[in-house]
């Protein structure tokens, strides 16, 4: 799949939640060719401040139209929640290495598939949520609290069994997400693991994985300046080396990272 | 009648006086999907050491009010795998590759790098950069006049490519330095590289990357970058090549009429990866515009203001 530089037309940009925001865009040509756990490079504005593109994954496909999932939280992403719908964003897209879910969801019933998404974590696990529904995947949502829980009905809506934790107890299980995990995977024989989320929630779900010998996909999050590879601005410790989180991810097996800094 | 946008550095002609600046355009590959490569000037590769390096700790970028501040630390398969993975693709494009080359240590991986790319005759020319920040040094070669014109000497010796010797803004007098390549025989000069910068993170009270300083690139430098093109324009005789914050036809204009001779894309490709080939035209509007058959004849066209 080539990637694209398109003006896309803005339908819709509405907060959701509180600082948490829903932008869909027509492309029929992205929405045709992404995969799971890819993402888009946005500049939200025209002219040049701020200067770079700002990535952001694809959240949804719907008849041709793209559903970006972001939250409010620095100068470019406010800049973005002014777009209206009928303006065009200058995207490029799609980009990166998605989750590797056709090799490793296993179509035997025995097999369990778990989506563990922290905070913002859900932005790409509602897309991979939806390509896998028929194998009725286990979600695991952790927020901070009862009013942070992101996408909780998005999953129920694909017939995701959804399990929420909250770090201070005000829905569901009191804790951490990733204490979640490890309550949901006693029972287990074969599990596959997809993750979004902060970097320790990450390594905290990698170390679960290492340990019981699990299938672990991981998304990461970095700055970045191109998004397409050439300037190594974005790079993970793998143990192969430094490899360029937009273009050899966003998507790692946990089996790959090194958590180190060097 | 189409605009004659043609240039010549040293014995190197150029279709067009656009390049696309080192380390900005990774091996061109990154954007073949997204740039009509061929219509480009010529392409400068990501700087080449003898061995590969993995280069500095993340985070490595940082964005700055109309700028970027990089420390990517020349992270590259080294000159035998720039050679066997990099190359074959660059060859087959089939405009001019300049091949931007760096020692670690000693001066002397100089000499063993100009030899290997004497061999490959597609490549056009050879850009040395003696001018990043990022690689932990007390002084760079492009610091120092005496030291610039040893190594340009000496390898004007060993090679009749074209040489173009890439300078720090990181200077007193970076007309000093530009006299000192001159004089060792470089054909052109390309300046600015990256200015020393930083940024700090309040919260974690932490620089925000990694190896705690950079270089900063984007419009942010362009009044600088501006200002020593037309210093050097006035004091030397060789072309130049002018970089710094170009993000459009009118900042492409701007270092032309200061006395560049070609100039160079390098963080707007990040942005918007069609911005050279958008400047190409805007170059050749501007020609028919203003009625100028021949595009040397803007360089250093500089007035003084009138009241």
């Amino acid at each position: 799949m080539k990637i694209q530089q398109i003006k896309a037309r803005i339908v819709s940009n509405k907060e959701v939640k509180a600082n948490f925001w829903l932008l869909e865009f027509v492309s029929s040509s992205i929405a045709k060719a992404a995969q799971p756990g890819q993402f888009v490079n946005v500049k939200v504005a025209s002219g040049w401040a701020p200067l770079l593109r700002r990535p952001l994954s694809i959240h949804k496909i719907k008849n041709g139209k793209v559903q970006l999932f972001y939250e409010a939280l620095g100068l470019a992403t406010e800049i973005l929640t002014q777009r209206r719908p009928k303006e065009f964003l200058d995207i490029i897209g799609p980009l990166g290495s998605g989750f590797n879910y056709q090799k490793s969801v296993v179509k035997s019933g025995k097999t369990k598939n778990i989506l563990i998404a922290g905070g913002m974590g859900v932005a790409p696990l509602v897309f991979l949520a939806e390509k896998i529904k028929m194998h009725k995947p286990l979600v695991l949502i952790g927020a901070q609290s009862a009013n942070k829980v992101l996408c909780a009905q998005e999953f129920r809506n694909f017939g995701c069994q959804v399990k929420i934790a909250t770090n201070d107890g005000s829905l569901g299980f009191g804790g951490q997400v990733t204490d979640l995990l490890k309550i949901n995977l006693t029972l287990e024989n074969s599990v596959n693991l997809f993750a979004c989320g902060p970097q320790p929630m990450l390594q905290a779900v990698a170390q679960i994985a290492t340990a019981k010998n699990i299938n672990c996909e991981l998304s990461l999050e970095a700055h970045m300046a191109c998004g397409i590879g050439a300037c190594l601005g974005c790079v993970v410790m793998t143990k192969s080396g430094y490899k360029r989180v937009c273009q050899d991810g966003p998507v790692f097996s946990s089996k790959e990272l090194t958590w180190e800094k060097r | 009648m189409k605009p004659n946008l043609s240039v010549r550095l040293g014995n190197l002609d150029l279709k067009n006086p656009v390049l696309v600046a080192s380390g900005t355009f990774g091996y061109a590959q990154e954007f073949k999907d997204l740039v009509d490569l061929k219509k480009l000037g010529a392409i400068v590769t990501k700087t080449i050491t003898l061995k590969s390096r993995p280069g500095n700790l993340s985070p490595r970028t940082c964005e700055t009010p109309c700028g970027l501040l990089n420390s990517i630390g020349l992270e590259n398969p080294g000159i035998d795998g720039f050679i066997s993975q990099k190359l074959p693709f660059l060859k087959k494009i089939g405009i001019p590759i300049i091949v931007s080359i760096a020692a670690e240590e000693s001066p002397e991986e100089f000499v063993v790098l100009v030899e290997k790319l004497n061999l490959i005759k597609e490549i056009a020319a050879l850009e040395l950069n003696i001018s990043c920040p990022n690689l932990q040094k007390n002084k760079l070669i492009a610091q120092d006049a005496a030291e610039t014109f040893a190594l340009v000497s000496q390898l004007r010796k060993i090679t009749t490519k074209c040489l173009i010797t890439k300078l720090s803004p990181n200077v007193t007098s970076i007309v000093e330095i530009a006299q000192a390549a001159q004089n060792a025989g470089s054909d052109a000069l390309a300046l600015i590289n990256t200015l020393g910068g930083m940024c700090i993170d309040i919260k974690k009270r932490t620089p925000k990357i990694g190896s705690w300083v950079g270089g900063l690139s984007g419009p942010a430098i362009r009044p600088i970058a501006l200002k020593m093109v037309w210093e050097t324009y006035n004091k030397i005789k060789i072309p130049i090549i002018g970089m710094g914050g170009i993000i459009d036809t009118e900042s492409a204009l701007e270092f032309f009429i200061a006395g560049a001779s070609a100039i160079s894309v390098g963080t707007a490709n990040f942005v918007n990866p069609r911005v050279s080939l958008e400047i190409i035209e805007g170059l050749s509007k501007y020609m028919r515009e203003h009625e100028i058959q021949n595009f040397n004849s803007l360089t250093g066209k500089l007035k003084a203001c009138q009241n």
